[in-house]
């Protein structure tokens, strides 16, 4: 079986799991919602301030809530060894990753959209026209989240410390996507919008650099 | 049944494993044929546990090398593990954990097969169940039934009877039989007396991460299965 079939039958499994339980999606939009609520009380910004200040504190929110949810990725596969089974069962282990990469920018993105109203009437910002940059943007900006997350996961969780670990790890390694999101949301929820096409640019490269990294050497990621 | 075309044999050549400075396995060397049933026997601790997962591929050795396992990447999967932990998603139902297994080993009729296997280890009326609400010896039979999936060359059992009622050991013994008898490769570790250790042609010791008895090196069956003997 394909290497693209099984990250596709495993993405499947992530989805249904998470469908049943719906402890990661609905966690991290609790924790993005207090975020963004608290940040806007804290500053009360005018119109202005949200269109400087916003984007950078809407990345934040979104950076510490990717942290929350990258760690469940590679635990809930260790409660009964089902990371040796999918080991055993695949023959390629980057569609492991792949799968977890999927999922994690899928759960991702969907609290990115379903937290964008509430940031646009928290900081009195206009979203509708700029939607679809903004998608892309977010999709972007996830893909490289959930990449860079993901790898780390599989090395934090099997190390002692991983609640601390993980965080420690990710926020600096994010730091470029961080820039650059902001800098693309930025300029698209300006006075006068503008799609900075370098940012998008910047995102997609991260994202590429980041997955080529994990398919030559993923697989040594999810050894013992 | 019958086990996938070409047996696979295993062999250990002066194998450690070590986590820190705890040895797990110290200088094991151990050949098992092809087709080969084998018992691994030793305290709790002993390195069985090591052994089993080294000879899946599931770790590497710290020094030493291990040969005619099967490759987890060859074509046709070829080993079926059965571990301590059930390795098997809570969050699934019985049927939808070995459909899931299925797909990602790239069987065919996966559902003709789910269904076989079910029924065979009594879990037909429970397949729409979620796993997390099975008991200890249901869930160990699921693990069987996925390790047993897509009749693999090389089974490696770590103590398979936990939590299995009588009736279901014997139905177990009996799927190791004749996998078995079709030239399948089995290993296995157990505690205590069951009418699968019955099934091996030769039992290993261990003690310490080292091999300290084998019916291979003139011990008899019993004295090398039971603990005596220090």
């Amino acid at each position: 079986m394909g290497l693209l079939s099984n990250a596709a039958t495993l993405l499947a499994k992530e989805a249904r799991t998470e469908f049943r339980s719906r402890e990661l999606v609905s966690t991290t939009l609790v924790f993005v919602l207090i975020v963004v609520v608290l940040f806007s009380f804290a500053f009360d910004p005018t119109t202005s301030e949200s269109r400087r200040f916003g984007p950078g504190l809407l990345w934040l929110a979104f950076l510490f809530a990717a942290s929350l949810m990258m760690q469940p990725s590679f635990l809930r596969e260790q409660a009964n060894d089902t990371l040796s089974a999918l080991r055993l069962s695949v023959r390629d282990p980057f569609a492991i990753l792949l799968a977890k990469i999927g999922a994690n920018t899928l759960f991702l993105l969907l609290t990115e959209l379903l937290m964008l109203p509430v940031f646009a009437v928290m900081f009195n910002v206009a979203v509708v026209p700029q939607l679809p940059g903004l998608v892309l943007t977010f999709a972007l900006g996830s893909l490289g989240i959930a990449t860079a997350g993901t790898a780390l996961a599989a090395i934090s969780a099997q190390a002692r410390m991983r609640e601390l670990l993980l965080p420690l790890m990710l926020l600096p390694l994010l730091t470029p996507v961080l820039i650059a999101a902001t800098a693309v949301t930025a300029g698209l929820l300006a006075r006068e919008p503008v799609l900075e096409w370098k940012g998008i640019g910047f995102l997609a490269a991260f994202d590429v650099v980041f997955l080529t990294a994990l398919w030559l050497f993923g697989e040594y990621l999810l050894e013992e | 049944m019958a086990a996938g075309a070409g047996h696979a044999g295993l062999h250990f050549d002066r194998v450690d494993k070590r986590y820190g400075s705890v040895y797990a396995l110290r200088n094991v060397t151990l050949s098992v044929a092809a087709g080969d049933c084998v018992v691994l026997a030793g305290r709790n601790g002993s390195g069985k546990t090591t052994l089993l997962r080294l000879a899946a591929r599931l770790t590497r050795p710290t020094d030493g090398t291990i040969s005619g396992a099967p490759e987890i990447s060859a074509p046709q999967p070829a080993i079926g593990f059965v571990a301590h932990a059930t390795m098997v998603y809570d969050e699934l139902t019985a049927g939808e954990n070995l459909r899931f297994f299925g797909k990602l080993l790239g069987l065919p009729r996966v559902n003709e097969r789910v269904a076989e296997l079910l029924k065979e280890v009594g879990l037909a009326e429970r397949k729409d169940s979620l796993v997390r609400t099975f008991s200890r010896g249901m869930r160990q039979r699921v693990a069987i039934a996925r390790a047993l999936l897509a009749e693999p060359r090389l089974l490696l059992f770590d103590e398979p009877a936990t939590g299995l009622d009588p009736e279901a050991t014997a139905w177990l013994a009996a799927q190791l039989r004749k996998l078995r008898d079709a030239g399948c490769t089995i290993l296995m570790s157990l505690h205590g007396e069951s009418e699968l250790a019955q099934l091996a042609g030769r039992a290993v010791r261990l003690d310490a991460g080292r091999v300290v008895a084998d019916t291979r090196t003139g011990a008899t069956f019993h004295s090398v299965y039971h603990f005596t003997g220090g």
